[in-house]
């Protein structure tokens, strides 16, 4: 991921951060040693004065976060007529908002497992914190669709196990399928997140003062002592888990695409969904990580470890992923009229131009025109503002892109006779915005309480790794180590 | 569990990996077999000089991924051609492609779980308390930056002085005798 080519700006040959030689930014700021990193990271998790901000913080996001709480209490109540699904509109915020908040989870496995395999060690820094926005997402996603089956404490019908009725799933439906796509993407994503996490725990059972604290991180870290065999089967088992994340969170997002595009609806039956899905998923999921990145870096004054080359990086992703998805509006625009099909004709026009047609330019506005025609410059890339606008930018239109595909295919489908509207509720609103209160309630306690960058990862990326040969050189060992 | 008592081992504490690995390298060619080497991350060079080379985890992750193949497709022919056979719009009940997708994830969901589990398990973690956190420097240094040999006491070479008088001679932070 290194960018070629001089630097525009004259003071950048004087910025520490940059590496005279490849006018790259730096992965991590120069200076660091095991003991400094340590400290930084585990220092924010075993501090004992909790900063007012994150306490606060917290206190807004459970505030807000109570919208699930009474969302979800009313809608057991009531049923999902509280709802605006209908028909012809049977799938509303309650599919677009599990498709959206799993796709921002793409990209924390993306981070997680494929940079891992491509040997991409910047992601160092960031992967921890996307994992957690992984799992927390995916947290989010799995409530909509539990709800949206309508008696949700029935919700393991949905699951294969012997049963007194004698019934089954039937596994020919795209809707079983989701249901393990997402099980499993759960289950290992939390296994590998805390696999990940349990040298960290060790270190800070052993930096703990609190016995609390010592016992807490000493049970999570399962008595984690860094022994050299231990390492070798750990790495072993980390990659083989990212070997499998990457074939899954490709699957994860092609099985939901399949929900829609194996219905015979214009506009949800094409070849294009699970690549296009897929892109689209990591597309916002990079635009979170920034969202979440960027205050945090800030915050906590992680600017050294979370640097201008991980925020460079994560621009550049976003530029490739997005232009994945803009390819795939093109291809849909163009397939509707090659076609030939009326049905898929009419879609498209109703879906430009019909009486939701401004949710699709609003789509087309915030996930093509700003991102991808700014992203180009290297200088907007490294613009932490710019940066942190752009990733709210990318979401909402992520978020439009499933609202336009869900809503549109349905609400004026083949016979004009049963064509509606779809209108959201009061409660479809603050169910969702609920579940952005949980979200973020839930990332700021991992924040709090767990090493939000890992350590041994970056120990790893600093010069003083590097082994000598014994014997050869001992002397200059030893010097260098003073 | 045998009740263990005495000396378990002599820790050795250096400040450098390069340190470590060769007076690991060295303790290996000197014949002591029952050590091992601690460090705040991953060196390879250190698994080598103990010559640490195979794992089983790889195996266990493909048989647990072939496990749950067969687990997952297996239960989906069960399901819908024996257990509870559907007509669906007049398909085949042995709709072979649909059945792709569970069974995949099956598949990836029992490699994983092999392969994190399997991976404890062959480090015999969780194991909360060992010898070694005894030791008055271990838990400064050995998750944070510190890098350490310990010549375990069951090896036929071990010996409380002469053990200690060669680890000394690489000059290390320290040699601390680790009881149980």
């Amino acid at each position: 991921m290194a960018t070629q080519g001089p630097i525009h700006d004259p003071n950048a040959a004087l910025d520490p951060m940059i590496d005279p030689q490849t006018g790259e930014y730096a992965v991590i700021a120069p200076g660091h040693n095991f003991k400094s990193v340590t400290q930084k990271i585990a220092g924010i998790v075993l501090t004992a004065d909790t900063p007012w901000a994150w306490t606060g913080g917290l206190f807004l996001a459970a505030t807000v976060a109570l919208g699930v709480v009474i969302g979800v209490t009313w809608l057991v109540l009531k049923g999902v007529g509280i709802w605006g699904v209908t028909i012809p509109g049977a799938w509303g915020f309650a599919i677009i908002n599990f498709v959206w908040w799993i796709g921002i989870g793409h990209a924390g496995t993306l981070i997680s497992a494929i940079l891992l395999l491509f040997k991409q060690t910047w992601r160092n820094s960031i992967n921890r914190f996307a994992e957690a926005m992984t799992i927390f997402a995916v947290c989010c996603a799995g409530l909509f669709p539990l709800l949206h089956v309508g008696r949700p404490w029935l919700g393991y019908w949905l699951l294969p196990y012997p049963n007194t009725m004698n019934l089954w799933p039937q596994f020919r439906s795209p809707l079983a399928w989701d249901v393990f796509a997402v099980s499993t993407y759960a289950t290992i994503s939390v296994v590998f997140w805390y696999i990940g996490m349990i040298p960290d725990f060790g270190t800070l059972r052993d930096r703990a003062k609190l016995p609390l604290a010592k016992a807490f991180y000493g049970m999570l870290s399962l008595g984690w002592r860094g022994s050299t065999r231990h390492w070798i089967r750990y790495e072993s088992a980390s990659l083989l888990l990212a070997g499998l994340s990457t074939p899954l969170v490709l699957s994860v997002h092609t099985t939901i695409s399949f929900d829609f595009a194996v219905a015979a609806m214009a506009g949800w039956h094409t070849t294009i969904f699970p690549p296009y899905f897929v892109a689209g998923a990591v597309y916002s999921g990079f635009a979170m990580v920034l969202t979440l990145a960027i205050p945090i870096r800030k915050f906590y004054h992680l600017e050294d470890l979370v640097t201008l080359r991980h925020l460079d990086n994560m621009a550049k992703v976003m530029l490739t992923t997005g232009s994945i998805v803009a390819y795939g509006y093109g291809m849909e625009v163009f397939m509707s009229w090659y076609s030939a099909s009326h049905w898929e004709f009419f879609m498209m026009w109703n879906r430009m131009f019909g009486p939701m047609g401004w949710a699709y330019w609003i789509l087309i506005l915030t996930n093509i025109a700003i991102p991808l025609t700014t992203l180009w410059s290297r200088k907007l890339r490294v613009n932490v503002g710019y940066l942190f606008f752009l990733s709210f930018v990318v979401n909402i239109g992520m978020w439009f892109e499933r609202f336009v595909i869900v809503v549109t295919s349905l609400y004026r489908d083949y016979l004009p006779s049963s064509w509606g509207t779809y209108r959201a509720t009061k409660w479809d609103y603050i169910l969702f915005l609920g579940t952005w209160g949980m979200f973020t309630f839930l990332f700021l306690l991992f924040a709090r309480f767990a090493p939000m960058i890992p350590m041994s990862e970056i120990r790893m990326m600093l010069p003083q790794t590097k082994v000598h040969h014994p014997g050869a050189d001992a002397e200059v060992v030893t010097q260098e180590a003073l | 569990m045998p009740v263990h008592e005495g000396v378990y081992g002599l820790i050795a504490e250096f400040n450098t990996p390069s340190e470590l690995v060769h007076a690991t390298e060295m303790a290996h060619r000197a014949g002591y077999r029952r050590m091992e080497c601690y460090t705040p991350y991953p060196v390879e060079e250190a698994a080598e000089a103990l010559r640490f080379h195979k794992t089983g985890v790889p195996l266990m992750c493909l048989l647990g991924g072939l496990m749950g193949l067969v687990t997952g497709y297996g239960m989906e022919v069960w399901v819908n051609t024996l257990g509870y056979p559907l007509n669906i719009a007049g398909r085949p009940l042995f709709s072979w492609p649909a059945f792709v997708i569970p069974g995949y994830e099956w598949t990836i969901l029992f490699a994983g779980l092999s392969a994190a589990f399997g991976m404890l398990a062959q480090n015999g973690l969780p194991q909360l308390y060992h010898p070694l956190f005894n030791a008055p420097n271990f838990r400064d240094g050995a998750t944070t930056d510190k890098f350490f040999l310990c010549l375990e006491a069951h090896d036929p070479k071990f010996s409380a002085t002469e053990t200690r008088v060669f680890l000394e001679g690489f000059s290390p932070v320290s040699v601390v005798e680790v009881d149980h």
